[in-house]
């Protein structure tokens, strides 16, 4: 399966909530980034991995993720 | 390429004000999506608080009425009387619902008003700077009680849906938490179950949902959580405190 995971980064406040419910632990705050807010946003370190269960969109506050599978 | 998962459409495309990690972003969102689920959304009016959630009007995609403090359940029993087929909800914090709201929320449960309150429980006064609250748990520091709450001084916290559970008016009544996916899905139940039951007309419908703050609590967002698994729950114990059969309730 083939799952794409998109972020609207510049609304991510990085509280990491995301990050707790990813039941493959490819959701992680990504240091290198400081989005328009300031914050560290989300992302997945490993797509390939992914089996669109959605669950970090489901925790996400400010529903920024969209889940896609193919 | 099919959509698992977006935003919904019960939500506007307002940014959040509400701090990181904060659930009111996660219970607004289950509340539009039993909207959309049961088809509602074009038929809903919802009435905010003051509060955090004080600007939900901006983020609810169906009419918002902004009401006084504590009052939402009295402009929401106007809105349900004259409009009785639309799905009327209150989403109250609990400063607002707990504290300066009680008298209108117990009345309204007790004429059995057939809306809906979303009752968000973080024990503490998000928007006003981390005051004690009614719910603020025993220990529990806050600005007004900086060596922690004592039940000399202050009484024991109130359980909101065990007290409303005792009015006959009230059909329904749950607690629910949303710190992980396990707790969403069965908090979506509880507010989906709530809709359906105020458009069956059966009585007042009430669904606690115990949030963090993890600013004035002074915590990380995922510290917050534990600290709510770890503390909350066991004083606001979850699950349905009250289910009556619609026979046995034509409050009418």
């Amino acid at each position: 399966m083939t799952a794409k995971v998109t972020f609207n980064s510049d609304r991510c406040k990085g509280c990491e909530l995301c990050t707790t419910v990813c039941p493959k632990h490819i959701v992680a705050i990504d240091q290198t980034v400081i989005n328009r807010k300031g914050y560290h946003p989300a992302h997945v370190t490993d797509i390939t991995a992914c089996i669109a269960c959605a669950s970090c969109a489901k925790i996400c506050p400010d529903s920024i993720i969209t889940v896609e599978k193919f | 390429m099919a959509i698992v998962y977006e935003k919904s459409k019960g939500l506007t495309d307002a940014e959040l004000h509400y701090c990181p990690g904060c659930h009111h972003g996660i219970i607004h969102k289950l509340v539009a999506e039993s909207l959309v689920e049961l088809g509602l959304l074009d038929d809903a009016i919802g009435v905010c608080p003051v509060g955090c959630s004080v600007f939900a009007f901006k983020y609810f995609n169906c009419d918002m009425q902004e009401a006084a403090h504590g009052r939402a359940p009295a402009a929401a029993t106007g809105i349900k009387r004259t409009h009785p087929h639309q799905a009327v909800f209150t989403y109250q914090g609990d400063g607002d619902l707990a504290s300066i709201g009680a008298a209108e929320i117990v009345h309204a449960a007790m004429r059995g008003e057939k809306f809906t309150t979303i009752f968000v429980n973080n024990a503490i006064y998000g928007m006003t700077g981390g005051q004690m609250a009614p719910t603020t748990l025993i220990g529990q520091k806050a600005t007004t009680c900086q060596e922690g709450r004592t039940k000399e001084q202050a009484g024991m916290p109130i359980r909101m849906a065990e007290l409303l559970s005792t009015l006959d008016g009230c059909v329904y009544a749950e607690r629910v938490c949303v710190t992980d996916i396990a707790n969403i899905n069965k908090a979506k139940r509880a507010i989906k179950k709530a809709f359906q039951k105020q458009m069956n007309n059966e009585g007042f419908t009430f669904i606690e949902v115990l949030s963090t703050c993890p600013t004035n609590w002074g915590m990380t967002p995922l510290k917050a959580n534990e600290w709510l698994k770890d503390n909350m729950v066991p004083y606001y114990p979850l699950g349905v405190i009250k289910e009556t059969a619609p026979e046995n309730a034509e409050v009418k």
